[in-house]
């Protein structure tokens, strides 16, 4: 039963994930094929798997804010920072061997999650709404970032750092591997123990979870931490994939971008409910119309117009009226019994 | 910087001395009232005067030294700094006064800067606004001030042109033309076709429209050359590299030439090429624009076949027409900046002269 359920409400992004992927097919046939060269598997596929890394790392971070009834809107400053600091402290640390790398990530990591700790106060302890808590280390966290790097871009020139988002293990880019450990944890912590239940309590009613003895403040604060931990993941991965830290452009509308792969992929900004599997498609959903975009050669103006129908689309057959109106009745009525039942959706 | 410091300093100790003259005035309009303090505030005040004035004064016996008031956009990028610098360095060298002002990314700090060289009354201002509309009125109060004014990197959009002298900046245009010059001339030999795939910068801004126009104009001359491929990578490395990956994987062996509206989108779609397993610079020739310095680094590693000079330091230029200018010169509203471009033979031996 609980299988049918996630199959219904992952049906329609599913769907239009594949539309996309088979619509490169049509203007390069050797969309799918996956070479083997120079010890990497090398592929469209596995490039989109790559450059969306640092999307679903920080979707998934997002979602579980969003779960909460919050919003996170710091993400792509947190990224800036973490890249920030990750490249400057690589490049002023003189060292040989891996050693800078650890201090650079441990570092970049302890600070991700102290700014995501933060918003957390500030939402949870204070009572600031989330969207302005977070408004606020949107605009200082670039400033900080562009402060660390003099407002430059900064040119890493220590070799092991890139290993963390140009890297390649067992042939596959490094970055896939930190994708499926943090999403497999989130999944884990969330289904495996109570705190999913937790987490959803307390985007459904605080007060009530907090009168059932639930300690509503701590998960609110935790939620924010982990998506400060996925931003600060995500923000090495892009500076390490070009060696670089750039505090003005790296991580730009980032977090509207995760925002959008957290909707499409069924989770309510009312909170309550959740679902990092459908976040995770959603994030590929985003990536895929990039890199399609990029391939197919449109004219670079029409970029976003494209990207929005693409995601109109996918929000309106999401949409239970919208599918009755268009499908007829019987399908969806049987479709809306069970959304009645999962609680507030999407649209 | 720190001469703008200095000056906020300057106003600041002028601020409080005249409010020590408001104060003294006051306490002795209702104590004294003698002739004594009023002498006493004249003094000061003529004191005060050539404190602050003195190289005006100076300027009166050497009639070469102008006072010239400098408003910038900010620092957004090394290219802003460099340029900053530049125009600094410039007039103090010529022996100028400069009275400089950042105007971080704000128009209306703009405005107050410019108002503020107006009361001062220098003999010129420089100045790159930060955005094109919005600067009629305060251009206006100058030029019934008299004082000329010189649009430096940036134009305004503003119908009467008598409200400046000229504009000196770089022409994108002319840019685009040279990469495709280059282009044509070193793959004369090449028969077509030659496919060139471009990384555009930010849609709509200035220097994409028209790095892209220059360059389709001088490349459509002839039949063997074709953009098969054209995507904005915004200015940026990341989205450069991550651009020029889709486009290796949809025409890989076929791209013959990459054409990069700025250095870093070219840096990035380097490290891209690489990864995919060809060669920069042999597989595929690269032209980028700006010539920073990392991609001077990159021709010295062999990776990168030309950059078209971008060139922010154009100070002396700018000082020798402001000085053109004040010896009865008529000026072109629009004078473009000198500019090269360098290759990749002579990266290595200018590498360490870079500034930017």
């Amino acid at each position: 039963m609980v299988n049918l359920l996630m199959k219904s409400k992952l049906l329609w992004p599913i769907v239009v994930l594949v539309v996309i992927l088979l619509i490169n097919l049509i203007f390069d046939p050797s969309f799918f094929s996956i070479d083997y060269r120079n010890g990497k598997l090398v592929g469209s596929l596995v490039d989109i798997l790559n450059r969306g890394a640092p999307l679903i790392l920080i979707s998934i971070g997002m979602t579980l804010v969003i779960a909460t009834k919050g919003i996170d809107l710091s993400v792509g400053s947190v990224i800036a920072m973490a890249g920030a600091i990750g490249a400057i402290t690589v490049t002023s640390i003189d060292g040989e061997g891996l050693g800078p790398l650890f201090i650079a990530v441990g570092l970049t990591l302890i600070v991700s999650i102290i700014v995501g700790g933060w918003n957390g106060i500030l939402v949870s302890r204070i009572g600031v709404q989330p969207i302005v808590a977070t408004l606020i280390l949107m605009v200082a966290g670039r400033g900080i970032a562009q402060l660390i790097t003099g407002g430059q871009i900064t040119t890493v020139y220590y070799d092991p750092y890139q290993f963390l988002g140009g890297g390649y293990l067992f042939a596959l880019p490094f970055s896939i591997f930190i994708v499926t450990f943090v999403l497999l944890l989130a999944l884990f912590l969330t289904r495996r123990t109570s705190l999913g239940l937790f987490i959803e309590a307390v985007g459904s009613n605080p007060e009530a979870s907090r009168l059932a003895g639930l300690n509503s403040k701590n998960i609110m604060m935790m939620v924010y931490m982990f998506s400060g931990f996925c931003a600060g993941v995500g923000g090495l991965i892009l500076s390490s994939n070009v060696m670089s830290a750039d505090g003005n452009n790296a991580g730009l509308w980032f977090e509207l971008d995760a925002i959008l792969a957290v909707v499409i992929g069924g989770t309510s900004l009312m909170g309550g409910r959740f679902n990092l599997m459908g976040t995770l498609i959603g994030a590929l959903i985003i990536q895929s119309l990039t890199t399609t975009i990029y391939s197919i050669g449109v004219p670079a103006e029409t970029n976003l117009v494209i990207k929005a129908v693409v995601v109109l689309i996918v929000c309106l057959l999401q949409s239970p009226e919208f599918r009755r109106k268009i499908f007829g009745t019987d399908k969806v009525n049987k479709n809306r019994v069970k959304k009645e039942s999962e609680g507030v959706t999407l649209s | 910087m720190d001469i703008r410091i200095v000056n906020k300093k300057g106003l600041l100790i002028l601020l409080v001395i005249a409010m020590m003259f408001f104060l003294a005035a006051c306490g002795s309009s209702s104590e004294t009232g003698g002739e004594d303090t009023e002498s006493e505030e004249n003094n000061t005040e003529e004191n005060t005067d050539t404190d602050s004035e003195s190289e005006e004064g100076e300027q009166g016996s050497e009639s070469e030294q102008l006072v010239i008031g400098f408003s910038q956009v900010g620092a957004e990028s090394e290219w802003r700094t460099a340029n900053t610098k530049s125009i600094q360095n410039a007039i103090t060298d010529a022996g100028h006064e400069l009275k400089f002002s950042d105007a971080q990314q704000k128009q209306e700090n703009q405005i107050k800067a410019i108002r503020s060289f107006i009361t001062q009354k220098v003999d010129a201002i420089v100045f790159s606004p930060v955005v094109e509309t919005g600067f009629e009125t305060v251009l206006q109060e100058a030029k019934d001030a008299d004082i000329p004014v010189f649009l430096a990197d940036r134009s305004v959009d503003v119908e009467d042109d008598s409200l400046w002298v000229t504009f000196l900046g770089s022409d994108f245009v002319e840019e685009g033309r040279k990469a495709g010059n280059w282009l044509v001339e070193e793959l004369a030999e090449e028969e077509g076709p030659v496919n060139i795939v471009e990384l555009q910068g930010t849609v709509g801004s200035a220097p994409a429209i028209d790095r892209k126009e220059g360059f389709e104009e001088i490349i459509n001359q002839e039949d063997k050359f074709e953009i098969i491929k054209s995507q904005t990578g915004d200015f940026t490395r990341a989205k450069g590299k991550e651009v020029m990956e889709a486009f290796l994987k949809s025409d890989g062996e076929n791209i013959d030439v990459l054409y990069a509206h700025n250095d870093d989108m070219a840096i990035g779609a380097i490290q891209a090429i690489e990864e995919f397993g060809l060669i920069p610079a042999e597989d595929i020739t690269i032209i980028g624009v700006d010539a920073v310095k990392g991609a001077f680094e990159a021709m010295a590693d062999g990776k990168m076949n030309v950059t078209i000079e971008c060139n922010p330091l154009f100070g002396p230029q700018l000082v020798d027409l402001i000085e053109q200018h004040f010896e009865g010169e008529s000026l072109d509203k629009r004078i473009a900046v000198e500019e090269s471009m360098y290759t990749m033979d002579q990266a290595e031996e200018l590498l360490p002269t870079r500034e930017y």
